[in-house]
């Protein structure tokens, strides 16, 4: 029993992580519908230049806004001087696109800073508080949770009571009708990436102190249990993107924990295909209409 | 139909035409690899080419991508002092990232297409098993491989391949033999990567303690970060010794993770694949004081070891040859290789075969940086044999205590007597 | 009275990636294919004599490649459906062949026969795993139809250290093949012989695929991949095509995966994840989708680029500090480079570029 609730407590804890990253994939979905392969290597980008602010500067705080700034940049950069241009007459193009950006952005990474690991120092203690002996959660981990739920809130408020939220689902959702109402939908997909952006350097910021480090290819893995996540909650879905993430986070702790580590990839399988055979647009996925 | 046949027709009588025209290259001999030519592939009178397969990008080239870059750097020392019987060696690096779809291509190229006289030090067991059918069919010298898998030391089925470092279950055996001597009583663990590496390493440590002996088995792979279930199964099992067969990254995660989880604070004694101080803290950061009383075996003198004589030639190597990288390990490792493959050169004499190599190095009784033997002979392919347990203690890795040599089977741990050996004057060995 | 002839409106997707529309041919199909199949044949067969063992060695990759993205441009080009996995299905084809060929020698079963049936089980384990992904992938699309498949190719090392006895785990298991048969000389490269097998196995998956591309499923593959619910009322069952494009390419994933193993004598799990499965769907994309023509050059792309790229790196002089941070790393950022410049200038892929050039040429003359 007591295994059983720390596993229960580790899985939430990378739960949240994985959460955090699949709204990056989500909020792009529901703004460009296109899932951003690059989401992983561009939050790398991010996180390393935070990292290095933060040593250099000394304070945790100012490296995690450096991040957002740089994701806000860096994802209106690959939107205008890049996915703009790619012709979107084949959805596959988008995909490629981002893979090849991945691969330039991963060797770049790599060029810059080199492919050794550097330690990315968290800013609280990471001791595990202890409730009846039983090491439950450290602050570290209660701070990505108050991070995720933050940007959850504040995604449900701009999606749902704001002007701008609604003219960005407009014009993802409709692109032609919206042009025609006045909706500049070039600016609105150029927001959409900046904004998925910044959710994703802020979840590479959180989620590289509980992994291995600072990596040219430190979120490949994150990435993958991630996209899972998402899709498992439904890609048109922030609460999808949580929910996904809790019980992705939960089947691999329960399964490394109880069956090994190795096995952790096919519960992942399992799990995507028992969720969606049941509901094939993820569990929060809403009434859908026939696209022809 | 009609138009089929037609085309039919013309078609045929094109490659009737081709057939003709090049029928006579058909009767022509064609040059097999390994063939009876007189040169020999890879030796001219001014060059030796050589070549390797290693990570440089990718997951996995943490601290390997070093090695290889340290190798050529001894090489381009000992070219510019007159290189290996008036040769110099030229030293290709090919990077397959670790996968070993992209090592049996570029093997491939290496030897078929640049005509390497000898592959030396490829790295990784996945990626080097991959090429050994093929490095046996073209009679290739497939010297040092880096990695202590047994399956370097099939001398009957694999007659061109040697190992280098000592082999995971001699690791696990001089491990087991340390920890059952400095800790009686104490409950020993295991961590191992889920493949030959985990499995060969706790074979070497049962033999020794007994298949009671160690209380609690852990496995990981390398593709999930998360190794907190393991750890905490450790603490629930009251481990006081924990020895990991872990690769750097893993070794400092676990250490991260024991330390999250309340106070738990084994005695760990990881793997030399995952114990180089270096690269330990470089994980670790700020959580480098964990590593503080981590115990482990080495086979070389440890980089941070500045009174060694070996430390001092590779250090000034490094600095000129090197562009001055970090000085680590990996980079003892890699130019201790490249001093073993000149003296394996020399040893096989002016008049180079692939042959001759490869019974230079059979005839063994190499000496350099190693701690311990090379146990090459006929019927023996496997590398070093020895090693010894060093600590960090204020924030330096220090070796202590007597060189340990052991076999692969139930042999004994015993003392290895030897003294070690020094560099010659300018660090270059001679015939 | 004139009838117009009312078209079928088509998404600009699939006037990208249908084949060129022919009128109706006269004679059959599958003669005018075997003729094709027979030209190529005794293409390579002088072209393998002309070349060296490594470009032989490039050639028999080339062949694997092919038998692979010939099946995979058919299901996400033709029948619309994005597989992430098709790494992991080579993987089956690739095990079985290695089980196979191993358990038979070590029965002590030689002969020429024996290949091609290990072949043929490696087709049909991995035309198997298709089915089940097939029929589960008939119910999903687009994104999440790529998450299960993506989570495919990452099972392969879990089920390889899962049943180790068996697959070895990461190690991986080496492939007995017979050498080449002694008639055809003493100093006869094994490299062309594995050229030979290959191009024959890729000859195999082009027919199979072309004559199924022109022939009724094919058109109900592009119907379904264009309008599910017109191709529904115009008598098609949806789910069945889906499954049997599946099917079908997973099988020539499985003989691709066979034929990999049978030229690099080993298989392990890491040659088949993620990083196949993408490199796949870059080839098919890069050489044009849809097209067989392409899914050529999307196979030759796989093993030229990476291979020119390194070449190309490799001419510079550099200090050792620099050699050391850029020897890999410039390659891959060339390869990234280039993946993205091509798509950018060739949105259609190779094949499509290609075609567009031959119009403006014959619209100029």
């Amino acid at each position: 029993m007591e295994r059983f609730i720390f596993l229960t407590f580790d899985g939430l804890s990378r739960g949240a992580v994985y959460a955090a990253f699949a709204l990056a994939l989500v909020l792009i979905w529901r703004a460009a519908r296109v899932v951003n392969f690059a989401q992983g290597a561009m939050a790398v980008v991010t996180a390393y230049a935070a990292y290095m602010v933060s040593d250099a500067v000394g304070s945790y705080l100012v490296g995690f806004l450096f991040a957002l700034v740089g994701g806000l940049l860096l994802g209106a950069v690959v939107e205008r001087g890049l996915m703009r241009f790619v012709g979107h007459a084949n959805p596959l193009n988008d995909v490629i696109v981002a893979l090849g950006l991945v691969l330039l952005l991963t060797a770049v990474v790599g060029i810059v800073f080199g492919g050794e690991f550097r330690a990315a120092n968290q800013p609280f203690d990471t001791k595990a508080i202890e409730v009846g002996g039983v090491p439950l959660m450290s602050r570290y981990d209660l701070f990505i949770w108050g991070t995720v739920a933050t940007i959850v809130v504040l995604l449900a408020l701009l999606f749902t009571r704001t002007a701008v939220g609604l003219r960005m689902r407009a014009a993802a959702f409709a692109p032609e009708v919206s042009r025609l109402l006045g909706v500049n939908v070039g600016r609105m997909l150029t927001l959409g990436w900046a904004l998925a952006a910044v959710v994703g350097a802020v979840a590479g910021v959180l989620i590289l102190p509980t992994e291995l480090g600072l990596h040219p290819h430190a979120m490949d893995i994150v990435f993958a249990s991630s996209f899972a996540a998402a899709i498992v909650g439904g890609l048109d879905s922030p609460v999808g993107a949580v929910v996904g993430g809790i019980i992705v986070g939960l089947i691999l702790s329960y399964v490394s924990g109880y069956l090994g580590a190795a096995l952790t990839p096919v519960a992942v399988l399992a799990v995507l295909l028992a969720v969606l055979l049941l509901r094939p647009g993820g569990i929060f996925s809403g009434v859908r209409a026939r696209t022809v | 139909m009609l138009r089929i046949a037609r085309r039919g027709i013309v078609v045929a009588a094109c490659l009737a035409l081709v057939a003709a025209s090049s029928a006579c290259s058909d009767e022509a001999p064609s040059s097999s690899g390994g063939g009876t030519a007189a040169s020999v592939p890879g030796v001219t009178d001014t060059e030796i080419v050589l070549g390797t397969h290693m990570p440089l990008t990718g997951p996995a080239a943490a601290g390997y991508s070093k090695i290889a870059p340290a190798t050529k750097a001894y090489f381009e020392y000992v070219n510019a002092n007159g290189g290996v019987n008036g040769r110099k060696i030229k030293y290709l690096i090919e990077d397959d990232g670790y996968n070993p779809a992209n090592t049996q291509t570029l093997v491939r190229k290496l030897v078929l297409e640049d005509k390497v006289f000898a592959i030396v030090n490829g790295l990784g067991t996945p990626t080097h098993t991959g090429v050994l059918d093929f490095l046996k069919t073209q009679k290739v010298p497939d010297l040092f491989v880096a990695s202590g898998s047994r399956s370097w030391n099939q001398p009957e089925k694999y007659p061109t391949t040697f190992g280098f470092q000592p082999d995971y279950t001699v690791e696990g055996k001089i491990i087991a033999d340390f920890v059952k001597k400095t800790y009686p009583g104490q409950v020993v663990c295991h961590m191992g990567q889920d493949d030959d590496f985990g499995r060969d390493s706790l074979a070497g440590v049962e033999q020794v303690l007994g298949a009671d002996g160690v209380k609690e088995k852990q496995k990981y792979v390398t593709s999930n970060t998360n190794i907190t279930p393991q750890i905490q199964a450790f603490k629930a099992a009251g481990c006081q010794v924990v020895i990991s067969a872990t690769i750097p990254a893993f070794t400092a995660l676990s250490l991260g993770t024991a330390a999250k989880l309340g106070g738990f604070k084994p005695q760990w004694v990881p793997s030399s694949v995952g114990a180089d101080y270096t690269t330990l803290s470089g994980l670790l950061g700020e959580g480098k004081v964990l590593l503080e009383g981590l115990v482990a075996p080495g086979y070389l003198p440890v980089s941070t070891d500045a009174g060694n004589p070996w430390v001092q030639l590779y250090q000034k190597v490094n600095k000129e040859y090197n562009g001055d990288a970090p000085f680590d390990n990996n980079i003892m490792f890699g130019m201790t290789v490249g001093y073993l493959t000149v003296q394996a050169l020399l040893k096989a004499g002016k008049d180079l075969t692939r042959e001759g190599l490869i019974s230079a190095v059979e005839s063994g009784g190499f000496k350099n940086a190693a701690v311990g033997p090379y146990r090459y002979s006929a019927s023996d392919h496997s590398g070093i044999g020895g090693m010894q347990m060093g600590r960090v203690t204020g924030g330096k890795q220090a070796a202590f205590g007597p060189v340990l040599q052991t076999d692969d089977g139930a042999g004994p741990v015993q003392e290895y007597g030897e003294a070690p050996a020094t560099p010659t004057g300018n660090g270059i060995p001679s015939a | 009275m004139t009838t117009t002839k009312v078209r079928p409106a088509r998404s600009p997707i699939s006037r990208l990636i249908t084949p060129r529309q022919t009128g109706p041919r006269r004679g059959s199909t599958l003669l005018r294919h075997l003729l094709w199949v027979a030209v190529g044949a005794v293409a390579v067969y002088f072209v393998s004599y002309g070349i060296d063992p490594f470009r032989n060695y490039q050639l028999a990759t080339v062949a694997a490649y092919l038998c692979v993205t010939a099946g995979l441009t058919m299901l996400t080009g033709l029948n619309g459906q994005l597989s992430l996995g098709h790494g992991a299905l080579m993987a089956c084809g690739a095990y079985t062949v290695a089980l196979a060929q191993n358990e038979l020698r070590d029965r002590g079963v030689l002969g020429a026969w024996v290949l091609p049936v290990s072949l043929a089980l490696g087709v049909l384990v991995a035309a198997l795993a298709g089915a089940l992904i097939g029929v589960c992938a008939a119910r999903l699309r687009g994104p999440y139809l790529a998450g299960v498949t993506l989570a495919v190719a990452l099972v392969v090392p879990a089920f390889t250290t899962r049943f180790a006895g068996l697959f070895n785990a990461d190690q991986g298991l080496s492939v007995y093949v017979e050498p080449a048969p002694a008639a055809l000389g003493p100093y006869f490269p094994p490299e062309r012989w594995q050229a030979w097998i290959a191009v024959g196995a890729a000859m195999v998956s082009l027919l199979i695929v072309a004559n199924l591309v022109h022939s009724r499923f094919g058109r109900a593959f592009k119907a379904v991949r264009d309008d599910e619910v017109a191709a529904k009322l115009a008598g098609i069952h949806v789910a069945r095509t889906q499954v049997l494009a599946f099917v079908v390419s997973a099988g020539c994933a499985g003989l691709g995966g066979g034929v990999l193993a049978v030229i690099s004598q080993s298989v392990s799990p890491s040659v088949f994840g993620l990083t196949l499965s993408l490199n796949l769907l870059l080839a098919i994309v890069l050489g044009g989708l849809g097209s067989l023509f392409g899914a050529a050059w999307g196979a030759l792309l796989l093993v030229l680029l990476p291979y020119l790229t390194t070449e190309v790196t490799r001419g510079f002089e550099l200090s050792p500090g620099l050699a050391n941070k850029l020897e890999g790393n410039l390659p891959l950022a060339i390869f990234g480079l280039t993946l993205i410049i091509v798509m950018l200038v060739a949105p259609g892929g190779i094949q499509d570029a290609f075609r567009a050039l031959g119009r403006t040429i014959r619209r100029r003359f």
